[in-house]
């Protein structure tokens, strides 16, 4: 506890970088996956395709793809982009998956209703097939923002700046504490991410939260 | 201590790479590239046969019975979250001899663990009770519904949450390397300390070809294990419980 008061600007800003690591790659993901989730669903070659280059890509381990994104990229081994790059990659692949599944459930009376009201085929996608979408896409969300916050701390073996400092740097110098406390930091920052994506779920999907009125079921 | 350095001539680093995997020194010998795979699957099968020894028998007891559910699902959660590296670099500096095995291989069993049971939990609990039912009332003992029936019926699920678990580990074995042990990690780590990019990429391709492998195979495993009757059902829909245990026990990515 002491060292951990002793070192809180070192803690707090390793965190800072942390965050950005994992948080971007889950932004990015959702911008990316859901246009192809649904070039998937339209045109059934091209789903394959993009589902299974995706789950090749997924297989391949985060330390191996860490240091084969920079003589990719053109980027320097210690760029935060490898690995923000990398976890969107690996966010990605999970997310297709997902979200063509969330717009498969979405019932065809429902799209046909929309469709009857006037809605446009995009107007439609926006409006109602992706909202409906919702829960499941931020199932998928959540447990890539685990994942990511425990991925990043690899990127410590290459020398770059997240919790996961601690830990070699526990190791090196024979510290226990230190490896504890990016333990607990990451485990703290998982928590908190979990809970900022339940809250947004909350807000994006009013109509599963309203007051339950008598006879309908919820 | 590590392999004679590889003389490139190619400037960029993929050239380099291809050199290092073209220089038949680095396929001989304590350091090669054959022994480091073997190092590698002796690793992830230790911590595999001791993740399916301690999270299947729970599993099948969790699914069967339907107690301790809330426990399972979220000790999973908590035990999904750890950072392994941290775990493994805490286990190894609490051991007393160093340059031991156990700690990282005790590491990597909470890494699989999770996976391995949600598998197995969720696979026994997505049959359908009207066939577990049906089952009983022919006259069959608790134990010959559980592997007469609620395997066979979940298996797929189970091998699901296994291949996700064979997968987690091989990669994240390639971390052990950095707590003085083998396998292929010793490629990345040690490339990296001398700035040998050709053995970093080398290595990197190496690892990420025997993921490929291995997860092909599973796949396979998955394909032919699972009884016949079972696939004339055919693609299983999108919202049956089946599609939603199986997303539930991917994720979690080393």
């Amino acid at each position: 506890m002491q060292w951990f008061l002793a070192n809180l600007p070192q803690v707090l800003s390793l965190t800072g970088s942390h965050l950005v690591q994992a948080v971007v790659p889950l932004a990015l993901s959702v911008v990316i996956a859901i246009p192809l989730a649904q070039l998937a669903r339209l045109n059934k070659a091209l789903g394959a395709f993009i589902l299974s280059a995706g789950s090749l890509l997924y297989t391949i381990p985060s330390l191996a793809l860490f240091v084969i994104l920079p003589g990719l990229l053109g980027t320097k081994i210690l760029d935060f982009t490898n690995i923000i790059v990398a976890l969107t990659i690996y966010a990605v692949a999970l997310l297709v998956r997902s979200t063509l599944d969330a717009l498969n459930s979405v019932d065809d009376g429902i799209r046909q209703a929309a469709t009857a009201m006037g809605f446009k085929p995009v107007q439609r996608f926006l409006a109602v097939d992706l909202p409906l979408s919702v829960p499941v896409l931020f199932a998928g969300l959540r447990v890539i923002s685990v994942s990511n916050i425990s991925l990043v701390t690899v990127g410590a073996l290459l020398g770059i700046p997240s919790l996961g400092f601690f830990f070699t740097d526990g190791l090196q110098r024979n510290f226990p504490t230190e490896i504890v406390v990016g333990i607990v930091g990451t485990l703290v920052l998982a928590v908190v991410m979990d809970a900022l994506l339940v809250l947004l779920q909350r807000l994006l999907t009013p109509w599963l939260h309203t007051p339950k009125l008598a006879g309908v079921p919820a | 201590m590590s392999l004679p350095a590889t003389s490139y001539s190619a400037t960029n680093p993929f050239g380099q790479g291809l050199q290092w995997l073209q220089d038949g020194a680095n396929w001989q010998g304590a350091m090669g590239i054959p022994q480091r795979v073997a190092e590698h699957l002796g690793y992830s099968g230790l911590v595999l046969l001791i993740s399916l020894a301690i999270a299947v028998p729970i599993g099948l007891y969790v699914g069967h019975t339907g107690r301790g559910r809330v426990v399972v699902v979220s000790l999973s959660g908590v035990l999904r979250a750890l950072p392994t590296l941290g775990i493994m670099t805490l286990f190894a500096l609490m051991a007393t001899s160093t340059l031991s095995l156990m700690p990282a291989v005790w590491a990597l069993v909470l890494l699989a663990v999770p996976p391995i049971l949600t598998g197995t939990y969720a696979g026994i609990s997505a049959v359908e009770p009207e066939i577990v039912d049906s089952a009983r009332s022919m006259g069959m003992t608790e134990w010959q519904v559980l592997f007469g029936v609620e395997v066979p019926n979940g298996l797929a699920v189970m091998l699901g949450g296994l291949r996700s678990a064979v997968l987690q580990v091989v990669a994240t074995v390639a971390v052990v390397a950095f707590i003085s042990l083998g396998g292929l990690g010793r490629f990345i780590i040690d490339g990296l300390a001398v700035q040998d990019y050709g053995q970093v990429l080398g290595g990197a391709v190496v690892i990420a070809a025997l993921a490929i492998v291995i997860d092909g195979l599973l796949a396979l495993l998955q394909r032919v294990a699972v009884s016949p009757g079972l696939h004339e059902a055919g693609h299983v829909p999108a919202d049956t419980p089946t599609a939603i245990a199986e997303t539930a026990t991917t994720g979690g990515k080393p």
